[in-house]
């Protein structure tokens, strides 16, 4: 990626970031208002970082935006379409039918009608029962007739074979015309309710996801760029654009993981815990060879548990925009003025008394007018300091791996408060362009793939077992854009299945690549 | 005839007070809890009923799931195993079911029965042969006190039933069924040798299902509250409270099928400058302090979040969690010296004697129990 011209967007609630990159170098950074239609907001925050780099258009040769416009669908509950449910299951999992776990308003919005068929197989690969033909074609001319345009097919174990998916795929792009159709096998991991949840949101975003895709296609074409479009997902990696309009479910969680990764590259740590300080909350995670640690459990969106893997983020509230409350006992947070903040702090000419009031008062940083923040009681400001330190301290402390000290990496605008070394960190940093390290994740992401299985090891090695889950992932990296040769493991998990004598394991393989631009 | 008939709200309380007395095994009860609440919303009904109310001479079988965890969330059951061990029991003795209990009450298992007690309207002993979970199928209190080792059934989603006439010791009985188990896709639904109503009433853990209910209630009140979890339920469980604290170190490994390992927690607060050992085998057996033990199977050894009361399993233990770490007597049907013989420290392994934490006590029956003349046969 020498001399490339890559820019980053990165759609939060309140700003849009943009970083424009040329190789590693960080040419210009820029902030602007997040839109309610989104794209507006990004076609202008691009804009404007080429302006500021004075880069032409035409230069670039990869955009990747990250965005929170699909989770905010979802949340809303607006926009979703309905989606028929097929799930390949034969007599098994009848007990916990589809959505049973779902809030529902959601399931009422979505829910276009399930249809539980013969199908699936065991963890060893066995058929649970044959593909029930004639049963999928009636299910789907009750959705024809119902006008039901999009369906999420979910298969026992189809980790461990996806034929009949996609088999059934095949039958229902026959019935339905112009249907779209989500498989559980390229969505999610063991666990089949929270992997046919995620398949089902998938499927319900399709419509939107097109319609975004293709917003963004439209900008570009109007800003002259000609250039590949990228989306950043939940892990970190990046999806071409064709992939993240048949797979929006995929950025769903990726807000946390773009700074995390532009933490990362911007001080060239693989290993270290990251603080995001925004206007309202501090985010606290660890980067482990370079990827964010993920969270055990699986996410919840909008209520609904599904088995993506998150970053594990511990979030609190401390924020540029805190509310300090001298006390006797003071208190900071959670309340927070928020994007009023340019109105309401004391050293902008406001009445209010924020945490970025004390980090002026303190000359941590320059804002507004320092002489509105001079009265403030020197015993105050220290004590605040100390406090507000403190807070992140114990969140660090939570968060780290093992006792030994780890590097802080200080990011986001209200990281300014934060002054000198954090106790149990061996370095606290905040690099340049610490408040655009979540548009620079996002320029500097990588493309990824992943299989997580439950193989049977008799007749076979754990050795070629293992050789062929990440031959897997590999290809499925590769396919979505990556530079074969520059390929590697990231994660290789291997569990074996408790309670049970027997040889089973279930393997989970992550590899990442750069982008081949 | 005298019921406890089980609302949603109650499924709620009762998941995570078998997720407490769990000891940080026995699976988790998320989707038993969501099948048992679809159940009720279908209008079907889940009755408990006191063990002391046991005709002596009913006939009872003990429910539950058996195999892999991981297998378990993927082919989740397809809901009427339980009936078809029933049946296949009642064609075997030639007699009819009067009621279900659970062998295992923490975790997952807690709820298990009550799936098929809806499909039936039987009703549920309110009681367990474990008062906790274990991980062996002969860790019971019936068989320490005498169960047969036959018959015994399994069923899978697929409808394959197996019935065994015929196990030389409750050990054998185990490995047959794991064997068969795995044969079944590695999940199966498990009963052992029907037992009497007088049977239960001697040898069963009573009133677990209302221990779990409490539990899961003071939480649940605590966090409504904004009080402290952990005190909710110490007043309610009567146990000893041993240390707050934060994990700093867990090994773990897996090995003939289980999860060993040991979980060291470091004190805060008032507890600042103490550590305490757990040993782990699926569930927390053994704390130790300055190399003294001080909790010991089977009394129960419970980790729950220092903050939310939430039980935490001993998979999802890592380093920086703050947990609370409590010790709830074991019942006094288990720390018997035939009981000990097959759920004491030797069981697991160790070359020490039981030495037991806290008086046993019976927990109370709910105060939800009511004379439901409606349900008393027409004589």
């Amino acid at each position: 990626m020498t001399g490339m011209l890559r820019i980053g967007v990165d759609v939060g609630g309140t700003n849009t970031d943009a970083a424009l990159l040329r190789g590693t170098k960080v040419l210009a950074t820029i902030k602007t208002g997040t839109t309610a239609d989104v794209t507006s907001g990004v076609g202008a925050a691009i804009r404007a970082v080429l302006l500021a780099a004075q880069v032409r258009a035409s230069d670039v040769s990869g955009v990747m935006i990250g965005t929170t416009h699909f989770l905010n669908a979802v949340v809303e509950g607006k926009r979703l379409e309905r989606v028929g449910i097929l799930r390949l299951c034969g007599a098994a999992t009848r007990s916990l039918p589809p959505m049973i776990d779902w809030p529902d308003r959601l399931r009422q919005l979505v829910d276009g009608g399930a249809a539980l068929v013969g199908g699936g197989v065991n963890f060893d690969g066995s058929p649970i029962a044959p593909l029930d033909n004639a049963a999928i074609r009636a299910a789907c001319r009750t959705w024809r007739a119902q006008g039901v345009a999009s369906v999420a097919i979910s298969a026992v174990f189809a980790q461990v074979d996806s034929r009949m998916e996609v088999e059934a795929a095949a039958i229902v792009a026959e019935e339905i015309p112009d249907v779209a159709v989500s498989l559980s096998h390229r969505i999610g991991r063991t666990g089949l309710l929270a992997r046919e949840s995620a398949t089902i949101l998938n499927a319900s975003l399709h419509r939107l996801g097109a319609e975004t895709v293709g917003a963004f296609r439209a900008a570009f074409a109007g800003l002259g760029l000609t250039c590949p479009l990228y989306l950043t997902q939940n892990d970190g990696t990046l999806m071409s654009a064709d992939f993240a309009e048949r797979h929006p479910v995929f950025t769903i969680a990726s807000g946390p993981t773009n700074s995390m990764r532009g933490a990362a590259f911007l001080t060239g740590l693989s290993d270290a815990v990251v603080v995001d300080v925004g206007g309202t909350t501090t985010d606290v995670g660890m980067l482990v060879a370079g990827f964010p640690r993920n969270r055990s459990e699986g996410a919840v969106i909008g209520g609904i548990p599904t088995n993506f893997r998150v970053p594990d983020v511990f979030s609190f509230g401390l924020g540029g925009g805190s509310l300090i409350l001298s006390g006797p006992p003071l208190a900071i947070g959670p309340a927070s003025v928020g994007f009023r903040l340019p109105e309401k702090a004391l050293c902008f000419g406001g009445d209010t008394l924020t945490a970025t009031d004390i980090a002026v008062a303190a000359g941590l940083v320059t804002l507004g007018d320092p002489s509105r923040v001079r009265h403030l009681d020197a015993t105050l400001v220290k004590a605040a300091l100390a406090k507000m330190k403190a807070d992140v301290e114990t969140v660090i402390d939570r968060m780290k791996p093992s006792a030994d000290p780890v590097p802080a990496v200080l990011v986001g605008g209200g990281s300014v408060m934060i002054d000198g070394l954090l106790a149990g960190t061996s370095v606290s940093l905040r690099p340049d362009h610490f408040g655009s390290a979540n548009a620079i994740g996002a320029a500097i992401a990588q493309v990824s793939g992943e299989v997580d299985r439950v193989v049977a090891l008799e007749g076979t090695t754990r050795e070629k077992a293992l050789e062929g889950i990440v031959a897997e992932a590999r290809l499925r990296a590769v396919e979505a854009g990556a530079n074969p040769s520059s390929v590697q493991i990231a994660e290789l998990e291997e569990t074996p299945l408790s309670y049970l004598p027997g040889n089973a394991v279930r393997i989970a393989a992550k590899v990442v690549g750069d982008l081949a631009l | 005839m005298t019921y406890w008939t089980l609302t949603e709200s109650d499924i709620d309380r009762i998941a995570i007070g078998v997720g407490i007395l769990g000891t940080g095994g026995g699976g988790s009860p998320y989707l038993q809890m969501l099948i048992a609440k679809q159940l009720l919303r279908e209008g079907k009904r889940i009755r408990m009923i006191r063990p002391a109310d046991l005709d002596p001479n009913a006939q009872i079988i003990g429910l539950g799931g058996i195999g892999a965890p991981t297998v378990s969330i993927e082919k989740m059951e397809e809901g009427f195993e339980g009936v078809r061990v029933l049946k296949a029991i009642e064609a075997h003795t030639g007699r009819k079911v009067d009621a279900v209990l659970g062998d295992e009450v923490g975790g997952g298992n807690g709820i298990y029965p009550m799936i098929t007690a809806a499909h039936l309207d039987l009703p549920v002993v309110d009681a367990d042969g474990m008062g906790r979970a274990f991980p062996e199928v002969q860790m019971t209190s019936f068989f320490a006190y005498g169960q047969a080792s036959q018959p015994a059934a399994l069923s899978d989603a697929d409808g394959n039933t197996l019935v065994i006439t015929q196990a030389k010791t409750p050990q054998m009985l185990e490995k047959l069924m794991r064997t068969a188990t795995v044969a079944m896709g590695c999940t199966a639904c498990m009963t052992t040798a029907p037992m009497t109503g007088d049977f239960v009433r001697r040898f069963g853990i009573a009133h677990t299902t209302s221990q779990a209910w409490t539990l899961g209630d003071a939480v649940i009140r605590a966090r409504e509250a904004k009080t402290d979890p952990i005190a909710a339920i110490l007043a309610e469980a009567g146990g000893t409270f041993l240390m707050t604290g934060k994990v700093t170190d867990i090994g773990r490994r897996i090995d003939g099928g289980f999860v060993r390992g040991t979980l060291t927690v470091a004190g805060l607060g008032a507890d600042a400058g103490r550590t305490l050992v757990i040993d782990i085998q699926n569930e927390y057996l053994v704390a130790t302090e300055d190399g003294k033990r001080i909790a010991m199977v089977p009394d129960l050894i419970c980790i729950v979040d220092s903050e939310t009361g939430r039980p935490i399993g001993t998979e999802e233990q890592r380093y920086g969690l703050r947990v609370a770490i409590l010790s709830l007597p074991a019942p006094a049907l288990l720390r018997t010296d035939v009981a000990l013989a097959l759920m004491g420290p030797r069981a697991f392994g160790y070359d020490f004697d039981f030495v037991p934490l806290g008086q046993s006590t019976e927990p109370a029956p709910v105060a939800a129990y009511r004379a439901d003349h409606s349900l008393t046969p027409a004589s």
